[in-house]
């Protein structure tokens, strides 16, 4: 069974239809890649899942369960974590304090608990801390940890927001052009922490991308998405040599 | 630089980092509480003024400083705290509850105010808070029959188990008691979930919300706890003015608690602190000076508030980290001289952000 469905969904912004009748389905455990040139609706559709836009028309299914309505805070407790296209950090806090708001779906204290900072909020303080220096290891920015966001590198800020992103024990991770604004390397790099993701975690992963190296390295299905309407499906060689997919990009960015 | 060695999770979650600043704090503490048996009168009065002041700074530190939201409506918390207060104790309530009650009634106006203004941000909520705050006023006026009128009343005396808290050094205890307990609640609120909740608000909302954070609820959370911390300080201020009428509590006060925590330094409970020291400390050093300034300078009316003024742009201007920010370069400086470099304290350019909600 897929774990995430999209059924024809919509967006209108007064009356530009950023994205119409798009549907998918998303498997378990895949690398689900949408490619497109600027303007297509990619982000549009991730704002949808996580619940920022609610669709203009259309179902959102994950895991069986209808969330086209629910509250955006409540998407990261149902396991859906994402990424943002411009980084959308906590510049004024630490790397670390960045990773434990990750785990604010997870904390359940109570608030005059908190207040006084009982033992149980002590336990869970540390229970919590355990798990982001597993995310802080398995991304390798110990040297980072104690650094305010606002001081990091760009490179080093779109690894921090994956990894915060992992803080969430996420089943489905959304990353919104992890590549972008990243150099060669660094682009290379992020595609092995995304199969890394991938295998070593079983997380399930949504891709905007623009650079077709990575989209073509990691992607298990690519959709290319155009004027916010489908234009083609399928394996990545399949989606890059569509006739329809070619048309679609001269003069826009090269495929 | 001595940097503490650490051996588990666990201490980076104690208050005072380093055996050093555990010392420091207590003598700091030690030194507090000697002070009456030392200075006259009207010095130990003028603190326990700065403490009260250091509590309701501490309160907006958390709305503004901490969770991005600015309120030129705290005087009215301040008010509605040193009338609660006041009322409850002419009613022969006993100060050890009628105190607690203030800082309680406080903090659910203010999270009655929090909830209408959960989607303002900036210069919206700025004026909403304001007008809550010039409705307040009103009503602190006109319902002669609780709160006295334009003409208020005088506050009586509080008694601890019939020990009756007089004078200045009456004051400057509690409002000590009251600061301390303040700042540890604080401490212990920003290294807890509902503190990061807070400051992830602060820097970006839309992200937040995609962590699980609920927007309005914490910001109602938020406004109901910096209330109920101005409220309380608004109950020892009814104390300490010993006669309470509603010009008191004015956009002028508000405007006085917003520079606390811009010059003491946004995000740093210090700064709270630092800020309300200056701000009760400046008038004391133009008087001393007013007569000795030239062209006259010193009898002009409005000197103080200007100079409030200018300083506020200033320090915007050339120090946002405010008063803290110096505090912190300073320690850096000494911590690691003679081999201080100056970039180390330059600031970088925040980064754009360009995905809003709005
Ligand atoms: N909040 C919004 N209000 C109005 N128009 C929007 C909004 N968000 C996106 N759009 C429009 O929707 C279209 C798709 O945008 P977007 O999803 O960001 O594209 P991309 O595929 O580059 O991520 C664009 O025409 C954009 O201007
Ligand atoms: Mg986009």
């Amino acid at each position: 069974m897929s774990i995430f469905a999209a059924q024809d969904i919509a967006m209108n912004f007064g009356g530009i239809r950023a994205v119409e009748g798009v549907s998918f389905t998303v498997e378990p455990g895949e690398v689900f890649s949408i490619i497109g040139p600027n303007g297509a609706g990619k982000t549009t559709i991730f704002n949808m899942i996580s619940r920022i836009y609610t669709p203009s028309a259309g179902k959102l299914i994950f895991a069986g369960e209808d969330i086209t309505s629910i509250p955006p805070h409540q998407i990261a407790n149902r396991g859906i974590a994402r990424t943002f296209q411009n980084i959308e950090l906590f510049a004024n806090a630490t790397l670390l304090q960045n990773l434990l708001i990750g785990r604010h779906c997870h904390s359940q204290v109570g608030l005059l608990a908190q207040f006084g900072f009982l033992p149980s909020v002590r336990r869970a303080e540390i229970a919590h801390r355990e798990k982001a220096e597993e995310v802080i290891e398995f991304l390798g920015l110990q040297r980072y940890r104690d650094q305010l966001i606002a001081n990091l590198p760009y490179g080093v800020r779109k690894v921090v927001e994956l990894g915060r992103a992992l803080c969430i024990e996420p089943k489905l991770l959304l990353l919104d052009e992890p590549s972008s604004g990243l150099n060669v390397e660094e682009t290379e790099e992020m595609g092995y922490w995304i199969e890394d993701i991938k295998q070593d975690l079983g997380v399930t992963i949504i891709m905007v991308e623009h650079d077709m190296k990575l989209v073509h390295a990691v992607s298990d299905r690519v959709m290319a998405l155009a004027s916010g309407r489908i234009l083609a499906l399928g394996t990545s060689a399949e989606v890059q040599n569509d006739p329809e997919v070619i048309r679609a990009y001269i003069g826009g960015a090269p495929v | 630089m001595i940097a503490p060695f650490k051996t588990g999770y666990a201490q980076d979650l104690t208050l005072a980092k380093g055996p050093g600043s555990r010392i420091a704090y207590a003598v700091l503490l030690a030194v507090m509480a000697a002070i009456p048996l030392v200075l006259g009168e009207f010095y130990v009065g003028e603190l326990g003024g700065l403490f009260i002041f250091a509590i309701a700074g501490v309160g907006l530190m958390l709305l503004t400083g901490y969770t991005g939201l600015v309120s030129l409506g705290n005087a009215a918390f301040l008010g509605i705290g040193a009338y609660t207060n006041a009322i409850l104790l002419a009613r022969g309530v006993p100060f050890l509850i009628s105190l607690p009650a203030a800082g309680l009634l406080t903090a659910f106006f203010g999270v009655l105010i929090g909830v209408p203004t959960l989607r303002m941000s900036g210069l919206y909520l700025a004026i909403a808070t304001l007008a809550f705050g010039s409705i307040i006023g009103t009503v602190l006026q006109k319902w002669d029959g609780l709160t006295g009128g334009f003409d208020g009343f005088a506050v009586q005396t509080p008694s601890i188990l019939g020990f009756k808290i007089e004078g200045a050094w009456g004051v400057y205890y509690a409002a000590l008691i009251v600061l301390v307990l303040v700042v540890w609640v604080s401490l212990n609120i920003l290294r807890s979930p509902l503190g990061r909740a807070m400051v992830a608000i602060r820097d970006s909302e839309i992200s937040a919300q995609s962590m699980g954070i609920n927007l309005a609820v914490t910001k109602s959370i938020a406004f109901g706890i910096s209330a109920g911390i101005t409220g309380l300080a608004g109950g020892l201020y009814a104390h300490y003015v010993r006669h309470l009428a509603p010009d008191s509590f004015d956009i002028l006060l508000s405007i006085q608690l917003v520079t606390i925590v811009f010059i003491g330094g946004l995000g740093s409970l210090h700064g709270a602190i630092f800020g309300a020291a200056f701000m009760r400390l400046l008038p004391q050093a133009i008087a001393m000076v007013r007569d000795d300034l030239p062209f006259g300078l010193g009898q002009l009316p409005g000197l103080e508030p200007s100079l409030f003024g200018l300083i506020l742009v200033l320090v915007i201007m050339f120090e946002p980290g405010g008063i803290n920010g110096r505090w912190v370069k300073l320690k850096a400086y000494f911590a690691a001289f003679p081999l201080h470099r100056k970039p180390a304290a330059r600031r970088q350019k925040s980064y754009a952000k360009s995905e809003r909600l709005r």
